[in-house]
């Protein structure tokens, strides 16, 4: 089996299992009872997300330094990855948000720094799609991944910068100790899955970059006016 | 030091020669400024709470149409590959442009503002200087990042699309601070919160005028 399937099996064997436990065996949050279990499949999602940014800023800076079409065949992976997780991200928060605070949605600061990073990185993804040439789009999809990736830190530091709903920055220490290992076994799969997930789209985006750079060039078209 | 000098010559030179384009962007932003107290209707204390709000996304709308039309140029006649052949850092291209958009930004601010002072009936309560501050502050932070995408974009057939699509999510931060500032200014700062205002501005400022200064090369290289 291929490293980027194996990965990918892996982290849904590893997912399973974390939220297995943590939706039907350990006890529930003693504030906020059932709902609380999201947490296993939130928190997660919040790491992790950051995480394919992170990898995917380094990429860019990668793309930018050596340019080597394996990096921006990477970048790309990790951004729709990212991007993917943000998205999921911010669709969990609200199915949390309404039983806990009453609504969908609030314009509370992790949740609008959280949303404006999914944009951000949806127009990333948007500039690479509208750009032909392989060489100015990879340099152009570093750049703005580039710079979109100033959002991340901004996002992980809202709960501390300004005074917000959202809980504090969730992790093994704010949590009692029956709750570390699903959390942690949900974070390390949901990690693997995206890695994996990231390592199938560079492959294909590799792939698409090698067919364009063998493809001929196309026939002039014909004037219509001397046909 | 000298480079970045004649850059921003030639774009103010450029700017100056085609100054009815600040006229048509000044008059674009007096337009959106008259369209959001159409939206809104003639709540006279309604339009005067959001002032600020409208006066900002009239500067970041018109922001779009300078930024655009600056590498238009510069790509249709292929001036920039003259430009790149010269010994000319790309740096000093890149804070020559960003400069020169951020001073067009800013006389489409004043105006703007002017023109929100007296339509919204508007009366500053603190010191007016701080509005001037603010508006160079926020014009900054727009067109820092408005440059390095412009750039970017300039090539593209839909760069008018695209442009706001990676721009406006950037500068949201930069967006929030210039408009909660300017509501200080103009509503009154008894809670004294107005320089942590200025310091977010300030420190947006500070990381994109650097980091696409250190990009800018890329993207036209």
């Amino acid at each position: 089996m291929r490293k980027d399937w194996a990965l990918v099996a892996t982290g849904f064997v590893l997912l399973a299992i974390g939220h297995g436990l943590g939706l039907f065996f350990v006890p529930p949050e003693a504030m906020m009872g059932e709902t609380g279990r999201i947490f296993y499949v939130h928190v997660p999602t919040a790491w992790n997300c950051l995480v394919m940014f992170l990898i995917a800023f380094v990429c860019a800076v990668m793309v930018l330094w050596s340019g080597h079409p394996k990096w921006d065949a990477r970048t790309t992976g990790y951004v729709e990855v990212g991007t993917l997780y943000n998205v999921m991200l911010l669709f969990q928060g609200s199915i949390w948000a309404r039983p806990t605070w009453g609504v969908y949605w609030t314009w509370d600061p992790r949740l609008t720094t959280a949303a404006v990073m999914a944009v951000t990185f949806a127009g990333v993804m948007v500039l690479r799609k509208l750009i032909e040439d392989p060489e100015r789009r990879a340099t152009a999809h570093a750049v703005a991944t580039v710079v979109a990736f100033v959002n991340v830190p901004v996002v992980y530091m809202s709960v501390k910068w300004w005074r917000t709903l959202h809980q504090d920055m969730s992790s093994p220490s704010t949590v009692d100790s029956v709750m570390h290992w699903p959390l942690r076994t949900a974070a390390i799969g949901m990690l693997l899955l995206g890695v994996g997930f990231a390592m199938v789209r560079a492959e294909l985006e590799r792939r698409r970059i090698a067919i364009e750079d063998e493809a001929p060039e196309l026939p002039p078209v014909p004037n219509p006016l001397e046909v | 030091m000298n480079q970045l000098r004649w850059m921003l010559y030639k774009d103010l030179l450029i700017e100056w020669r085609g100054r009815a384009r600040v006229a048509a962007l000044s008059t674009f932003a007096v337009t959106l400024l008259l369209l959001f107290s159409f939206a809104v209707g003639p709540d006279t204390d309604a339009l005067r709470t959001h002032a600020p709000a409208y006066l900002w996304l009239s500067v970041l709308t018109a922001s779009t149409l300078l930024l655009t039309h600056g590498f238009k140029l510069e790509v249709e006649s292929g001036a920039m590959e003259g430009l790149l052949l010269l010994p000319v850092s790309p740096r000093a291209i890149f804070y020559g442009k960003a400069i020169a958009n951020m001073v067009l930004l800013l006389a489409v601010g004043v105006v703007a503002l002017l023109v929100t002072l007296v339509l919204f009936d508007v009366t500053p309560r603190e010191n007016p200087i701080w509005l001037l501050l603010i508006l160079v502050l926020g014009t900054a932070g727009v067109s820092a990042p408005g440059t390095l995408y412009a750039g970017l974009t300039a090539r593209l057939h839909a760069a008018q699309m695209v442009l706001p699509v990676l721009l406006f999510p950037l500068v949201v931060p930069c967006m929030v601070a210039a408009v909660r500032a300017t509501s200080l200014v103009l509503g009154g700062d008894a809670m004294g919160q107005l320089d942590s205002w200025l310091w977010v501005l300030g420190c947006f400022d500070a990381i994109y005028w650097s980091l696409c200064g250190v990009l800018f090369g890329k993207v036209i290289g």
